[in-house]
C-alpha cells in the first residue's frame, strides 16, 4: 500500500485520547495545521484504478513534487484514497480546491499536470470527462452527472480521505459519533435512535438493526460483535470500496454497536481474495489503538473494545451469519438451523451481533445526526441510502450510493449512462448469485428500488450488486452461470440445495448444448420450487432465483434453445454462428486482424467470410466491428 | 523452498518438500499462540510459505495444535484457497465473476485449458503453469481480468493469454 506524503506541516505529537473532549480538541489542532490554499492531488487508488495503473501514477507524482522540478510555494499533498466508484473511467485524479476531474490518467501525464494545472493552472483537454453521446467537457468532479445524481452519506468520506492515514479520518469527524454515543448516551439511547433510522441489515436479508441489537444486549454472558465482510458475490465490490476507502467508519460503527450492546470483543471476518482491504485494516486498527480510539479504556472512559481480523479461505457460503461464525472458529463453514437465533447462541456459543460492512458504516451518522435525519432519506418500508455496484453492460461501471426507492431506469440510464455499443437494454440481475434477472424496460418498465419491490419481481436486494444486462446476453447462460456458481459453493449438508442445484445444472447444461428437450421448463420449475421451499438457509432458500425469475420472464429464450435450438443471443456455442453480411461489409479488415485463429479471409474493401470449421466463436469479430455486419446466425 | 520432483510414477506432480519446522512453530505457536480457532489462519500462513500445504506440514499441525488429521483435511478441502497439490511456477487466474462472465471470461478459460492441456485447479506436468479460476476479484470495471502472479491485466482477451503463454512456452 501507499504511503501518504507528509503535509508540509506535520502532524501533532501522538498521544492516547484521555477523555472524549480530547478528540474535538486534537480535531481542531489538526485542522489549524492545513493551509486551506494548498493544492491537493488526490488519486484514486481502488483495486480498479490500481489494476490500471494508478499506484504508478502516484509514485511519479511524488517523484515529481519531491525532485528540483518542483517550483511552486506550497508543496502540495499527494493524497491515494480508496475507490471513487467510478471504475471505468480509472485511474482518477481530481486536483483540489478547483475540483478538477482528470480521467485515466497515465505516468505519462504526470509532469503535464504539475506544471500545467497545478503550477499554472491551466485546464488539460484530454483528461476531461466527457459524458457519453456528448461532446461538452465536464471540468469538476462535483458537477459530473455519475456523481451529482447520488445521494453519498456512506461513501461521503470515500475519495476524500486518505485511508492509510487515521488523521485525515479524524478531520473528516471519524470517532466523534463514538465520543458522543460514549459520554451523552446511554447503550439504550443507541439502540433506540439506531431502531427509529429503520435502517435494515445491508448485508441482504434487510433484518431491522435496531431490533436486532436489542435482543443481543438482553443477553447475558460475555457477548461478540462481528463484522460481515466476507463479500462473496461476483460482481460486488461495496464492502471492499468501504473497508479500502473508509475503514474508520465501519470500526467506529462497530465500536458504538458493542457499547450499545454490552460487548468488548469484535471480530472482522474478510475475504482474502481482498488482500487490499485486510492490510488498510490492519493498519486503520493500530492506528486507532494508538490514539486509544479502539482498544483499552477508550478515550478514558472505562469501555474496552478489540477488533481481531479473521480472513476467509474462499468460501462463498461463510457469508452466511451461522456459517461464518463456525468458520471464525477455525471449523468449516456450514450453516446450522436456526431455531436459536445467533443473538442468542452464535461464536462460540455466545450472543452475536453479526452486521454487514454497509450496515456498520452507517451508524456514526446515525448516531450523530440521528434517526430522524437518516429515514428522511428513502422510503417508509426501506429507509436511508444504499450503495450498488453496478456492473456489466453499462457505460458507468462503479459504485452508486442512492435512496431507497429509486427508479432502476434512472440507475442504469441516469448514473449509469445507458447501454454502449447501441445495443438494447434487456434486464438487470439483482441480488448476486441468489438474485433474480428483471427485465426493465421491456416486460416490467421500470421499478423502485427497495426491498418489498425486488421481492415483489422475483429477486431480492442481497448486498447490493446490480448488473445490466444487453440484448447479447442469453438469460438461459446466465442462469447456468449462477446456478454453477452455487453448486460450487453449495455446502453440500442438506439434500434440496446440493441434488436440487446440480440436477438444474445438468438440465440448463444440455439445454445450452442444444439439447434440451420438452418439458425441461416445467421440471427446472419443479426442482427450483423445492430446492426454494425445502432448504435449509439463506442460501439454499434462494438457490433457484436466477433460474425461477428468467423462466418467469424470459420463457421465449429457453423455447428457442429447446424447439428451435437456436441461441438468439449469440452465447451458447453449439447454437448459432457467425456470419458476414456481404450487404453491409466494407471489407475494411478490422475483424480480420482480431480474429485470434485467422478464420476470417477476405481482400482489403471486399466482402469477408468466416471459415465456420476454424472459427471458436470467440466474439472478437462480432464485438469489434464498426458496422455490425457480423450477424448471428 | 528447495525440492526435487517425486520420481514415484510419470506425471506425478509431488514434490518432496524440505519442512522447516522452526518456522511452523514460529506460526503456529508465537503468531497464533497455538489456538485451534486460529487454524485456518495457520493453514493460510503455511500455505503461503509453501504455495500448498504439505503433507508433513499439515501433519505437524494436526500434532501440535491437537485436532485431528481428518478434521484439517475437512477444511483444506472445503474451502477453495488450500490447495493439498503443489502449484506451478506461475499462477494463471480467470476471474469468472458476473461482469467478467459476460464479457467472455467462460471462452478464456477454455482457450487456455485448451492450448495448455490442464483443466481449472490444474498444473501443467512441468510444473510451469497452474490455471485457476476466482469467483470475483472485484474489478468488474476492467473486465475481463486476468491475475498473473498477482498482477492484473484489465480488460483481457485471447491474445493477452496467447502472449503470456507464447512466453512460457518459449522459457
Amino acid at each position: 500500500m501507499i504511503e501518504a506524503t507528509q503535509p508540509s506541516n506535520s502532524p501533532p505529537v501522538v498521544t492516547k485520547m484521555i477523555n472524549p473532549a480530547a478528540l474535538e480538541l486534537y480535531r481542531q489542532e489538526l485542522q489549524s495545521r492545513q493551509d486551506p490554499d494548498a493544492p491537493v492531488v488526490i488519486v484514486c487508488c481502488g483495486t480498479g484504478c490500481q489494476a490500471a495503473g494508478s499506484v504508478e501514477v502516484v509514485d511519479k507524482f511524488k517523484e515529481v513534487l519531491t525532485g528540483t522540478g518542483w517550483s511552486g510555494k506550497v508543496v502540495p499533498m499527494i493524497k491515494p484514497t480508496g475507490c471513487h466508484g467510478f471504475c471505468s473511467r480509472g485511474p482518477l485524479v481530481i486536483i483540489q480546491p478547483q475540483d478538477l476531474f482528470y480521467q485515466r490518467v497515465t505516468v505519462d501525464d504526470v509532469e503535464d499536470i504539475v506544471n500545467k494545472t497545478i503550477l499554472n493552472n491551466e485546464v488539460i483537454k484530454k483528461l476531461q470527462y466527457k459524458p457519453a453521446n456528448s461532446k461538452e467537457v465536464i471540468p469538476k468532479a462535483g458537477d459530473i452527472p455519475y456523481y451529482a445524481k447520488q445521494t453519498r452519506l456512506v461513501l461521503k468520506n470515500i475519495g476524500k480521505v486518505d485511508p492509510t492515514e487515521i488523521n485525515d479520518s479524524i478531520l473528516h469527524g471519524s470517532y466523534s459519533a463514538l465520543a458522543k454515543a460514549l459520554t451523552r448516551m446511554t447503550p439504550e439511547q443507541v439502540i433506540d435512535e439506531v431502531a427509529n433510522s429503520k435502517l435494515r441489515g445491508r448485508g441482504g436479508a434487510g433484518f431491522p438493526t435496531g431490533l436486532k441489537w436489542e435482543s443481543c444486549a438482553k443477553q447475558e454472558g460475555t457477548r461478540f460483535v462481528i463484522c460481515n465482510a466476507d463479500e462473496g458475490d461476483p460482481g460486488a465490490f461495496m464492502d471492499r470500496s468501504l473497508l479500502e476507502g473508509d475503514p474508520h467508519s465501519v470500526l467506529e460503527g462497530m465500536a458504538i454497536c458493542a457499547y450499545a450492546v454490552g460487548s468488548n470483543r469484535g471480530y472482522m471476518y474478510v475475504r482474502a481474495e481482498y488482500p487490499l482491504a485486510v492490510k488498510t485494516l490492519t493498519s486503520a486498527i493500530r492506528q486507532a489503538e494508538a490514539l486509544g480510539l479502539l482498544g483499552e479504556n477508550i478515550m478514558g472512559t472505562g469501555f474496552d473494545f478489540k477488533v481481531t481480523i479473521s480472513t476467509g479461505a474462499g468460501a462463498f457460503i461463510c457469508g452466511e451469519s451461522s456459517a461464518l461464525m463456525a468458520s471464525l472458529e477455525g471449523k468449516v463453514g456450514r450453516p446450522r438451523p436456526k431455531y436459536i437465533r445467533s443473538v442468542e447462541k452464535g461464536f462460540r456459543d455466545s450472543p452475536s451481533n453479526l452486521n454487514n460492512v454497509e450496515t456498520y458504516a452507517n451508524i456514526p451518522d446515525i448516531v450523530n445526526r440521528g434517526g430522524d435525519w437518516y429515514k428522511s432519506y428513502g422510503t417508509e418500508r426501506s429507509a436511508g441510502t444504499k450503495v450498488f455496484a453496478l456492473t456489466g453492460n453499462v457505460y458507468n461501471i462503479g459504485l452508486v450510493e442512492v435512496p431507497m426507492g429509486i427508479s432502476l431506469m434512472e440507475i442504469v440510464y441516469g448514473i449509469g449512462g445507458g447501454v454502449p455499443n447501441k445495443r438494447a437494454l434487456k434486464g438487470v440481475q439483482t441480488g448476486g448469485p441468489s438474485g433474480g434477472c428483471i427485465p426493465i424496460p421491456h416486460k416490467i418498465p421500470d421499478i423502485n428500488v427497495g426491498y418489498g419491490k425486488l421481492a415483489e419481481a422475483g429477486s431480492i436486494m442481497g448486498s447490493g450488486g446490480m448488473i445490466v444486462m444487453d440484448e447479447d446476453t442469453c438469460m438461459i447462460e446466465v442462469s447456468r452461470y449462477f446456478v454453477n456458481f452455487l453448486v460450487e459453493e453449495s455446502c453440500g449438508q442438506c439434500t434440496p440445495c446440493r441434488e436440487g442445484l446440480i440436477r438444474m445444472r445438468e438440465i440448463l447444461n444440455r439445454i445450452t448444448q442444444g439439447e434440451g428437450r420438452e418439458g425441461d421448463v416445467e421440471l427446472l420449475d419443479e426442482i427450483g420450487r423445492f430446492t426454494n421451499n425445502f432448504s435449509l438457509c439463506g442460501l439454499g432458500t434462494s438457490a433457484a432465483n436466477p433460474v425461477l425469475s428468467t423462466i418467469r420472464y424470459f420463457r421465449e429464450e429457453y423455447d428457442a434453445h429447446i424447439r428451435d435450438k437456436k441461441c438468439p443471443a449469440g452465447v451458447c456455442k453449439p447454437l448459432f454462428h457467425y456470419e458476414i453480411d456481404p450487404e453491409t461489409c466494407t471489407g475494411c479488415g478490422l475483424c480480420k486482424s482480431k480474429c485470434p485463429v485467422k478464420a476470417i479471409a477476405g481482400e482489403k474493401k471486399k466482402t469477408h467470410v468466416i471459415d465456420q470449421s476454424l472459427c471458436i466463436k470467440c466474439m472478437e469479430c462480432y464485438k469489434n466491428c464498426k458496422f455490425r455486419s457480423v450477424k448471428i446466425m | 523452498m528447495s525440492g526435487t520432483a517425486c520420481a514415484c510414477r510419470e506425471n506425478c506432480n509431488e514434490i518432496e518438500i524440505e519442512i522447516d519446522y522452526n518456522l511452523l512453530d514460529r506460526i503456529i505457536r508465537d503468531d497464533y499462540g497455538g489456538n485451534k480457532e486460529a487454524m485456518i489462519m495457520m493453514m493460510q500462513a503455511i500455505q503461503r510459505v509453501y504455495r500448498f500445504l504439505p503433507e508433513a506440514a499439515v501433519k505437524y499441525l494436526s500434532q501440535v495444535i491437537e485436532v485431528p488429521l481428518t478434521k484439517i483435511y475437512e477444511v483444506a478441502t472445503f474451502y477453495a484457497s488450500f490447495s493439498l497439490e503443489p502449484k506451478g511456477k506461475y499462477i494463471l487466474s480467470v476471474c469468472t465473476g458476473t461482469a467478467c462472465h459476460l464479457r467472455g471470461s467462460g471462452g478464456m478459460v477454455e482457450h487456455i485449458s485448451k492450448r495448455m492441456g490442464i483443466t481449472p485447479g490444474r498444473t501443467t506436468p512441468d510444473m510451469k503453469l497452474t490455471l485457476e479460476t476466482v469467483n470475483c476479484v472485484g474489478a468488474c470495471a476492467v473486465a475481463p481480468v486476468v491475475v498473473i502472479d498477482e498482477k492484473y491485466y484489465p480488460k483481457a482477451d485471447i491474445a493477452t493469454l496467447n502472449d503470456f503463454m507464447d512466453r512460457l512456452n518459449a522459457e
